[in-house]
């Protein structure tokens, strides 16, 4: 186990320089920030190779690589063009995105897995039909508009919620886009968990705990729902990753200034610095969400060993 | 059963705590009472908070609270009014003698003085500090040794040579060529005071500038929002009527829009297009929608070989003619914009040198006549032309469609304009500043102050900073230098508007529309209007 996980760990060293490598050499491939800057008005040469050299940017896509990953490693992500350091804004965005992305996963787990389970025990009957017509329709609607009308019913039609999140963005603020962000899923953990359900209620091992007499609830909780989960784990394990870098339009919609906000920005002002940073750590997170899933196999079924 | 019957409750208890949960939001974000402050939509300034290198309108909008200039432009009328100064004299429209009123200070108590502006002007023009607006000191003599022009040149002093202290209140500034109109520019925010402290600590004053406004800033957190009290030291005339100002960022005018609506926020400045259908019968009278010092254009890349013939001038006229202004404003802005016919904006007045229709037939709408026109000079280069813009912001997809739509309902052929969209604002600029664009390109000129010299030169005149289009005239260049070395300001425009018609024949940018200024403000708030930078007026702002 401990060997495996060391493994693991060392197998993200060359997945992290090659992604940084490809976000830089793509963010660089967007062309010259410095353009921009001046808005509409044309740079004038002096003010712009100053700018240049004071970012760096006066020098060849390796020698900036380089000179960007020899500062990572002095713990300095460089700055933004407003001034900030990329470390702060990460300090400042990842906090909020994770608050969001938690409240996301519960609702993903609470009501994902009980439809699932309620629709899997009663395949075919109306609340099975009635369920995964409603999934159907949260799957086919864009998360942007259930936003603008989700945000709009609550928060100006009937008051219950602020329309837009405050900068503190405390958890009770993040209910609404939270199950916003977690609709999609929720829509597929449903399905999931009810085909998954379906298959192994005919399992020989329900049989046998049924046939011993055991309570129903014991036999649902215990055994058949944990040898269903598997499926369902990896796909909200991959749906961490997922959640917080695909939050963009939902934060947007909600105002909320977390990571999806912070890529945007940094895009649109070809900030190579924010940019890497930020997607850097999403990699991470992804990389650590997935080791996560596989040691949480052996956990749901014991028949699992890792070496 | 008994498991799915708790299931169910399961469920029906998660539907209760997301209620419960969404009240107790709703009370903590919705509350009424502000206390007397206004709460206003923001975006995040793309720069640091420096008079000198923010040339953008969420940055700029800051400053205006905490500075104030030699002059300020009356929101009202545009006129640049002395407000430090005390008088700008010149005998000779090169050498400017400038006399401050005494009594004035930063909000941390220095005084506010000659050395308050020559330092702050110097730190600008220098090139090492690498300021976005340093071009703005450019007429002032000496530039050239503190910020030369060419690429890796390095300056040979930090010191203008043209500005020069006579006494705590007074200082001359000596110009390199003669320009009337430049005590008129001194109002925009590149030529504002800076204390010493922004000098001796520089970061902890980027953290929290600090000015000599009528508001001074109690906190800012990059990136989220600004809370900018009342300051009551303040000498002027202008001191606010509110307590203060919050701006909170938004990174989508929508949502901006809807907290509007839910009563969360008081003045939203930006109304995103897709609600100004609505935004009558949400607002009523509390939507504003003016004319700002705005012109969108479409520029001409002179120095293509498509477009610098003896007969690409009449094709550049015949395709204004082609473009049905009226429509386009109306249909797909809502008449947010005005049908432009000239080069400057209404915003300046007849006195201040806008003159409507000036461009005449040649930008009024004349499909038959168009047709005619560009057939006479030889049809497009090339038999068809594309129209670039960058897609990353702004809705320019819609009306640069609309405008190839229109060019190609008055030449009868389906395929004689294309829009050629960008990925990214900065892939779109790199192209017009490399000089790369074969065909016409989206412009726009958003005026650092109201003067049609602002309108004018930066974009037409012989390699000036912002001539996109590489235009050059000699007749042009030589009335701009007439208008500028004109001793009464009547006598200035008239010139200029002398060198405007030279664009008439040359066409180098068809004027499309003059673009308005758009705020919705709350019940909670009152007198509110837009000044010519289609800025709100903060200052004026009462709250109930």
């Amino acid at each position: 186990m401990g060997r495996y996980v060391i493994r693991r760990l060392l197998q993200m060293i060359p997945v992290f320089i090659g992604s940084t490598f490809l976000i830089f050499f793509m963010v660089y491939a967007l062309g010259d920030p410095v353009a921009a800057l001046f808005g509409d008005r044309a740079p004038d040469p002096a003010t712009a190779a100053q700018i240049r050299h004071d970012l760096y940017l006066d020098h060849s896509l390796p020698a900036q690589y380089i000179h960007y990953m020899g500062n990572l490693f002095k713990g300095d992500f460089g700055t933004a063009f407003n001034g900030q350091s990329v470390l702060q804004l990460m300090g400042d965005a990842f906090p909020v995105t994770i608050r969001l992305t938690i409240v996301a996963i519960i609702f993903e787990i609470i009501i994902g897995i009980t439809l699932g389970v309620l629709t899997g025990m009663k395949r075919g009957k109306p609340v099975d039909t009635g369920v995964l017509l409603l999934t159907l329709v949260v799957i086919s609607v864009p998360t942007f508009v259930t936003g603008y009308v989700l945000q709009y019913i609550f928060g100006v039609q009937l008051k219950w919620t602020a329309p837009s999140v405050s900068p503190s963005a405390p958890f009770n603020e993040l209910i609404l886009p939270g199950l916003v962000l977690a609709l999609v899923s929720l829509a597929y953990v449903t399905r999931l968990t009810r085909t998954s359900i379906a298959e192994n209620t005919r399992g020989d091992y329900v049989r046998t705990a049924v046939a011993k007499g055991l309570p129903r609830r014991r036999v649902i909780i215990r055994h058949l729902l944990r040898n269903s989960l598997i499926p369902v784990v990896t796909f909200i394990g991959t749906d961490i990753g997922a959640l917080m870098g695909g939050a963009i339009v939902t934060e947007r919609i909600f105002n909320i200034h977390g990571v999806g906000y912070n890529l945007y920005q940094g895009i649109l002002r070809n900030n190579a610095p924010t940019v890497v940073g930020f997607v850097t750590i999403l990699v991470l997170v992804f990389l650590i969400a997935n080791l996560l899933v596989d040691l949480l196999y052996a956990v749901l079924d014991p028949r699992i060993r890792y070496a | 059963m008994r498991g799915a019957t708790r299931v169910k409750w399961a469920a029906g208890a998660v539907v209760v705590a997301l209620a419960a949960g969404a009240c107790g939001g709703g009370s903590s974000g919705g509350g009424g009472s502000t206390n007397g402050i206004v709460r206003a939509s923001w975006g995040d300034p793309q720069n640091p908070l420096e008079p000198a290198d923010t040339n953008e309108v969420q940055g700029g909008k800051v400053l205006d609270m905490i500075f104030r200039g030699l002059k300020k432009y009356n929101p009202k009328t545009a006129a640049a009014e002395n407000w430090i100064a005390q008088s700008i004299t010149s005998t000779d429209s090169q050498t400017f003698d400038i006399k401050l009123k005494s009594g004035w200070t930063f909000s941390n108590g220095e005084p506010v003085n000659a050395d308050s502006f020559i330092n702050a002007w110097n730190y600008g023009a220098a090139l090492k500090n690498a300021q976005l607006n340093a071009s703005f000191f450019a007429p002032i003599a000496g530039y050239a040794q503190v910020h030369p022009d060419a690429t890796g040149a390095s300056a040979v002093t930090d010191k203008l040579s043209g500005l020069h202290k006579v006494s705590d209140t007074e200082f001359t500034v000596k110009l390199s060529s003669k320009f009337a109109l430049f005590p008129d520019t001194l109002g925009y925010s590149a030529f504002y005071p800076l204390p010493q402290s922004f000098f001796t600590n520089h970061s902890a004053w980027l953290a929290k500038p600090i000015g000599n406004g009528p508001y001074e800033i109690s906190s800012y957190t990059k990136g989220t929002g600004m809370n900018l009290v009342k300051w009551d030291g303040y000498k002027g005339s202008d001191a606010a009527s509110n307590k203060g100002v919050d701006l909170r960022v938004y990174t989508d005018n929508n949502t901006a829009y809807t907290d509007l609506q839910a009563g969360n926020l008081d003045l939203v400045d930006d109304i995103p297009a897709s609600q100004l259908k609505n935004v009558k019968n949400d607002l009523g009278s509390r939507y504003i929608n003016v004319p700002a010092g705005i012109i969108q254009t479409i520029a001409f890349p002179l120095y293509s070989s498509r477009w610098n013939t003896p007969n690409s001038a009449k094709i550049r006229q015949g395709l204004s003619m082609a473009i049905n202004r009226q429509q386009i404003t109306q249909q797909i802005f809502q008449n947010t914009r005005t049908p432009a016919s000239d080069w400057t904006s209404p915003v300046l007045g007849d006195a201040g040198g806008f003159k409507q229709g000036l461009c005449g037939q040649e930008c009024t709408y004349n499909p038959s006549k168009a047709k005619q026109v560009i057939a006479q000079a030889g049809g497009l280069p090339g038999g068809h032309i594309t129209i670039s813009y960058n897609a990353d912001t702004g809705s320019h997809k819609e009306w640069v469609d609309a405008v190839c739509n229109s060019i190609n309902n008055a030449l009868g052929n389906n395929t004689a304009c294309v829009g050629a969209p960008v990925g990214t604002f900065a892939d779109f600029r790199n192209k017009i500043t490399n000089k790369q664009q074969n065909d016409p390109f989206r412009a726009g000129w958003q005026m650092d102050y109201p003067l049609i010299q602002d309108f004018l030169q930066p974009q037409y005149y012989t390699n000036a900073s912002s001539n996109d289009s590489h235009y050059s005239n000699a007749n042009f260049d030589n009335l701009v230098n007439q208008a500028n070395a004109a001793s009464s300001s009547s006598e200035s425009v008239s010139k200029f508007q002398d060198a405007e018609k030279q664009l008439v024949i040359d066409m180098p940018a068809i004027p499309l529309w003059y673009q308005n200024g758009s705020a919705g403000y709350s019940s909670n708030v009152s007198n509110v209007f837009l000044n010519p930078f289609s800025v709100p007026v903060y200052n004026e702002i009462n709250v109930k």
